[in-house]
């Protein structure tokens, strides 16, 4: 056998899958095959059921063996979905692997086309296309690329220090990247988790202790990814450290010197508390923070502001001199391997939605506010007031704040109603308040969630359906007066009414943040259409993304709650560690390479590759592709005044007779 | 010297000449020329389009036909209902091939013809975005202070096209009504139905929906109500005893907001047309009298 | 005047990354367009060479589609950029063939933009219909499908053991 695996003649065996349905449903498979059949060099051509199947792999694997086949294509689903699949099968078979094409006649022809007869001539000419081109295929080897096994964890909520924990405990080092000055993110600003109505501090502040303490895991809060570079298992990311203007390593966290500070006061709003406490400029953002470290808020700071402060902070912390003004950012660069992004989701904002009065009446809050409200360690004690300081004696949920609307997000935010109904259930145990769910429908699917419905049903909380057309103030009523009017058609009964209350809680659903693009552009990954980063699968697939070595987790591929975060916070970290504990990657070999002889020199190649792969020689005066960084886009091979540059797996003539081939049929 | 075409519309030669008698004003006074269509006709209104579309687009068009002809510019058009119906029957010439051949084979009988491309807009948008708020604070003799205004948009000029203002929450007459000196109430029931034509065919309804205006800015303090519609001022204006003997009495008066803009330029209270109201406004304080 | 069942045939090339998994999401959401595409794999849309394209339309294609990611967002940073250079450049040259515009065609479809796919496949055939057969046989005198190798096709070696 010869590099073209050929001993003279090609054969090619030709499958085409009706899969089950699918395919069948829209193209003549069998007359398909009939027509692949009559074409030169093919020795086989069948139609079948499932060729993803075993046995419709073992059908490729005994056609190679008895026909002596040299050559396979299969006409099916994706190649983005079952390559991989077919390759290993004809592999398996004693085959290269690559010498195998694949069709897409599912995806691109029967599930988008309505006329059985136009379907299947383009099935057929797409078959012959790829028949034709196969022939060109050459045996190519895998190049395997070793896998640097650091990981870089980016988000330091729940879900980057799970995955942080679970890769450190398997030995790997991280580097945790928050851009927050203490990890922790939204789950630190919950009362207690549902359905258990756990503490959520008590189950996250262990988690977030471990990472602290965990000797594989490096921590770096304030700080944020600039530049990431290179390629799976070898990547360098550059991450600017933003100043605290306090030593980490020396601050030990008493907080002496923000008693001291000059602000005798609190003055300033609370980022934890959003908006509802104050805070000086020097301060600690919450009491469980990790790091536990002071920051100083430089936009606020006396010193930095005027240059004339007493800095009694500086005093108070005589002893261990943690307080350093002069701290600049700092840039930093590692190498990792893996990266898993995990920057979690925002809050819609309610102003969007002014028939509701958010920022208008100051008794209509967020869910995320009234979560301060009733934490005990929250602006208020844990007690639930209205703004005046008294207790509300009725309380309504708004639902699907912000979601399931054509006019701001379509999707449905999916931990709300769980939310809301938990929230509802806390301001019952904290106050005698009548309280009242507005609701579209009620989605509680997970684990106990269904139960958690039932018991705030026999809480007496009340649940009316229906959107909530507004709220307003103007009273219709004497027991209107003086409090927010809700005006809502309840669906259920059939009229429109008119509950006055004390309070009302707006669930606001679940966005991509708000650099969400940036952000993706940074790791090389796609968004979806709704802004949330791109999966490589929404079924099979659901952490890594189409960029090998980058995988995400948690809410930044989707509204989910904790549990499920976890779980894919787990799910990223599994994948890595396969990848790291493998040792290497097998890289497709699509590469450009420099036939030497016919290069003339002419250095036109050289600027066009982003990656820097190609070098010119001065001795040989040629140019040469360094294969391990050649990502294999192409760009230089169609550039080539010579054609000198080629590319495997996407030669010329391979391409050509594509082109060849669409066009023989009508 | 700006220049619109000018569609007062049945309302404001009739039941609402107080609009039409203070908006010509306060457009002098501010140097627009307004150039009032010749040989108008009436807009179809609301009632037109549900007994026979296409001769009600027909009715819209011809009107939209004359403005092309004259040649002065933007249509302007003080009625809300006018306002709405003229827009959306451009609208819908647009969208509709079959109403377009009706409406140019109509045309030509009458030797007109229509393009499509003047703009229909409303007195506030005009005043506000093309005039600007400095030039009409320029002209204010006689500033309202103290005077306490609900600013009320009512539905047409919002529903179902909001093209100069928020659908929801529109600002512009706030910001004029500010402009030439009135304290402004916040009223969440500007842009609610004052009970359109259902005042007449169905008063336990169309009535009930009046009162709550009333009602609501009187609990607010209001002296008076503003109004940029003539059927909105009508309803506000001339119930109140019925109004009175359902439910209570709540004699807030309802003016036009040019009315307003005319005592602010000093201009006398008859001419702007104020004598004509059921309930009376109140003199304004002295201290503010022209000198 | 063509065959009254004559239906455009357009030669698309998609770039792996953002086009091709557009095509793939129309498909997967069951979105339906006209049927005359006929589309090959690519792993950037800056592995276009313009011989492609004419290759394509000389071998009988009424019309060629090129798919590449949005600037900014190339797969391999910046590969799209360079199929925009040689796009303009190329359309230039057509122009002079007496090429009418909508022929040939680049758009940027990302991954997300399934509805897109489906949207301009269906405007280029509508775009391409009344423009009637390329017949690039006939424009050029030259037989049709003889041009259609840039290069002359290596036949696989032949080689013995």
């Amino acid at each position: 056998m010869n590099s073209n695996g050929t001993n003279g003649d090609i054969r090619i065996g030709f499958y085409i899958c009706h899969c089950g349905h699918n395919i069948e449903g829209m193209v003549d498979c069998a007359a398909v095959a009939r027509d692949i059949a009559k074409l030169p060099g093919v020795a086989v051509s069948r139609d079948y059921k499932y060729m993803c199947s075993e046995p419709g792999q073992e059908l490729i694997q005994t056609d190679i063996r008895e026909h002596a086949l040299n050559r396979v294509v299969v006409a099916s689903c994706s190649p983005l979905l079952h390559e991989h699949t077919f390759r290993n099968a004809v592999e398996a078979g004693g085959l290269n692997r690559f010498f195998f094409q694949m069709v897409n006649i599912r995806e691109h022809d029967s599930w988008v086309h309505t006329d059985r007869a136009a379907a299947t001539a383009k099935a057929i000419a797409l078959a012959r296309a790829a028949v034709r081109r196969v022939r060109f295929h050459r045996a190519l080897e895998t190049t395997r690329v070793p896998i640097h096994p650091d990981v870089l964890v980016v988000g330091g909520g729940i879900t980057g220090i799970h995955a942080a924990l679970t890769l450190a405990n398997g030995g790997k080092k991280v580097f945790l990247v928050e851009r927050e000055p203490s990890i922790g993110g939204h789950m630190a600003k919950f009362d207690k988790t549902f359905p258990t109505l756990d503490c959520a501090a008590c189950i996250l502040t262990p988690k977030m202790s471990a990472v602290r303490a965990h000797e594989n895991i490096n921590l770096w809060t304030n700080s944020e990814v600039v530049k990431v570079e290179g390629y799976v298992g070898n990547y360098t990311v550059t991450v600017k450290r933003r100043p605290r203007y306090v030593n980490e390593e020396l601050c030990v966290g008493c907080q002496e010197c923000i008693a001291a500070c000059v602000f005798k006061e609190p003055k300033f709003p609370d980022e934890f508390n959003v908006g509802l406490g104050k805070r000086k400029p020097i301060y600690i953002p919450f009491p469980q923070a990790v790091p536990q470290v002071v920051l100083i808020d430089r936009e606020r700071c006396l010193h930095f502001k005027t240059g004339k402060c007493k800095k009694t902070c500086v005093e108070a912390c005589a002893d261990r001199h943690a307080i350093d003004f002069t701290q600049k950012e700092e840039l930093v660069q590692v190498r990792v391997g893996n990266i898993i992004v995990a920057t979690g989701f925002k809050l819609f904002d309610a102003k969007r939605i002014p028939q509701y009065g958010y920022g208008r009446y100051p008794n209509v809050v967020t869910s995320i506010e009234l979560e301060r409200l009733v934490t005990s360690s929250g602006p208020t004690g844990g007690e639930v007031l209205l703004r005046d300081g008294t207790h509300p004696k009725s309380v309504a949920f708004i639902l699907c704040v912000g979601s399931r609307d054509f006019k701001t997000n379509r999707w449905c935010s999916r931990t709300c109603c769980m939310h809301s109904m938990k929230l509802a259930q806390l301001v019952r145990e904290h106050t005698d308040a009548e309280v009242t769910v507005f609701y579209l429908d009620i989605r509680a699917p997970g684990k106990g969630c269904e139960e958690f419905y039932d018991k705030s049903l026999k809480d007496g909380i009340r649940f009316v359906r229906g959107r909530v057309a507004e709220v307003t103030d103007w009273a219709l009523r004497e027991e209107e007066e003086g409090k927010l009017v809700i005006r809502a058609e309840d669906t259920l009964a059939g009229v429109v009414r008119r509950i006055p209350v004390d309070m009302i809680v707006l669930a606001v659903g679940m966005e991509p943040q708000a650099d969400a693009q940036d952000v993706r552009r940074l790791f090389n990954m796609s968004c979806g259409t709704e802004g949330w980063f791109l999966e490589k699968h929404p079924k099979l697939a659901p952490v890594s993304t189409f960029t090998d070595g980058v995988f995400i987790a948690g809410c930044c591929q989707g509204p989910k709650d904790i549990p499920d975060s976890i779980a894919q916070a787990g799910a990223a970290a599994a994948e890595a560690m396969a990848l790291i504990d493998r040792g290497y990657i097998e890289q497709e070999p699509n590469t450009a390479y420099i036939d030497q002889a016919d290069c003339s020199g002419c250095k036109s190649c050289l600027p066009l590759c982003p990656y820097t792969a190609i070098a010119f020689d001065e001795a040989t005066k040629k140019a040469a592709i360094n294969a391990t960084l050649c990502k294999g886009c192409g760009t230089c091979v169609a550039a080539c005044p010579s054609g000198s540059i080629r590319q495997h797996l996407f030669e010329d003539e391979e391409i050509f007779s594509e082109i060849e081939g669409v066009l023989t049929h009508a | 010297m700006k220049k619109y075409a000018y569609f007062p519309g049945c309302s404001l030669k009739g039941l609402g000449r107080g609009y039409e008698e203070s908006l010509l004003p306060v457009m002098e006074r501010l140097g627009v020329e307004m150039v009032e269509l010749d040989d108008w006709n009436c807009c179809g209104a609301t009632a037109y389009m549900s007994i026979d579309e296409k001769q009600a687009c027909v009715l819209a068009a011809r009107n939209l036909a004359l403005a092309e002809k004259t040649g002065a510019g933007d249509l302007v058009t003080p009625c809300s209902a006018c306002y709405l119906v003229l827009n959306k029957m451009k609208h819908y010439i647009k969208e509709s091939e079959e109403m377009r051949t009706t409406v140019r084979r109509s045309l030509d009988g009458a030797g007109l013809s229509y393009s499509g491309n003047t703009p229909v807009r409303h007195p506030l948008d005009i005043l506000v975005n093309d005039i600007g708020l400095d030039v009409i604070k320029e002209k204010v003799v006689r500033p309202l202070t103290g005077l306490k205004v609900v600013p009320y948009y009512g539905c047409q000029v919002v529903r179902p096209y909001s093209t100069f203002d928020d659908a929801w929450n529109p600002t512009t007459m706030d910001r004029l009504l500010a402009t030439i000196g009135a304290e402004v109430v916040p009223y969440p029931l500007k842009t609610k139905c004052c009970g359109a034509s259902l005042t007449g065919t169905l008063p336990k309804v169309g009535l009930r929906l009046t009162y709550i205006l009333l009602r609501e800015a009187a609990r607010r303090g209001a002296d008076v109500i503003s109004t940029i519609c003539p059927l909105c001022q009508f309803n506000l204006d001339a119930y109140h005893d019925q109004v009175a003997r359902r439910w209570g009495p709540v004699p807030v008066p309802t003016v036009y907001f040019t009315q307003l803009m005319g005592l602010a330029f000093g201009l006398p209270a008859k001419q702007l047309g104020l004598n004509r109201n059921f309930v009376r406004m109140k003199p304004l304080p002295a201290a503010h009298a022209p000198a | 005047m063509h065959d009254a069942n004559w239906e455009p045939r357009i030669v698309a090339f998609f770039c792996n990354w953002c086009t091709y998994t557009a095509a793939d999401l129309a498909g997967v959401s069951r979105l339906k367009y006209a049927p005359n595409v006929r589309i090959v794999r690519l792993m950037c849309s800056g592995r276009v060479d313009p011989q492609f394209i004419l290759a394509a339309l000389a071998g009988g294609a009424d019309g060629v589609l090129i798919g590449g990611c949005h600037p900014g967002d190339c797969h391999y940073a910046e590969g799209n950029m360079k199929t925009l250079r040689r796009f303009q450049m190329l359309r230039r040259v057509l122009a002079g063939f007496g090429l009418e515009e909508p022929r040939v065609r680049l758009e940027w479809i990302s991954a997300a933009e399934g509805e897109k796919v489906r949207y301009v496949i269906n405007e280029m055939v509508e775009q391409l219909r009344p423009l009637g057969p390329l017949a690039w046989g006939q424009r050029f005198g030259v037989e049709e499908g003889a041009a259609a190798h840039a290069a002359p096709a290596p036949q696989p070696e032949a080689v013995h053991a």
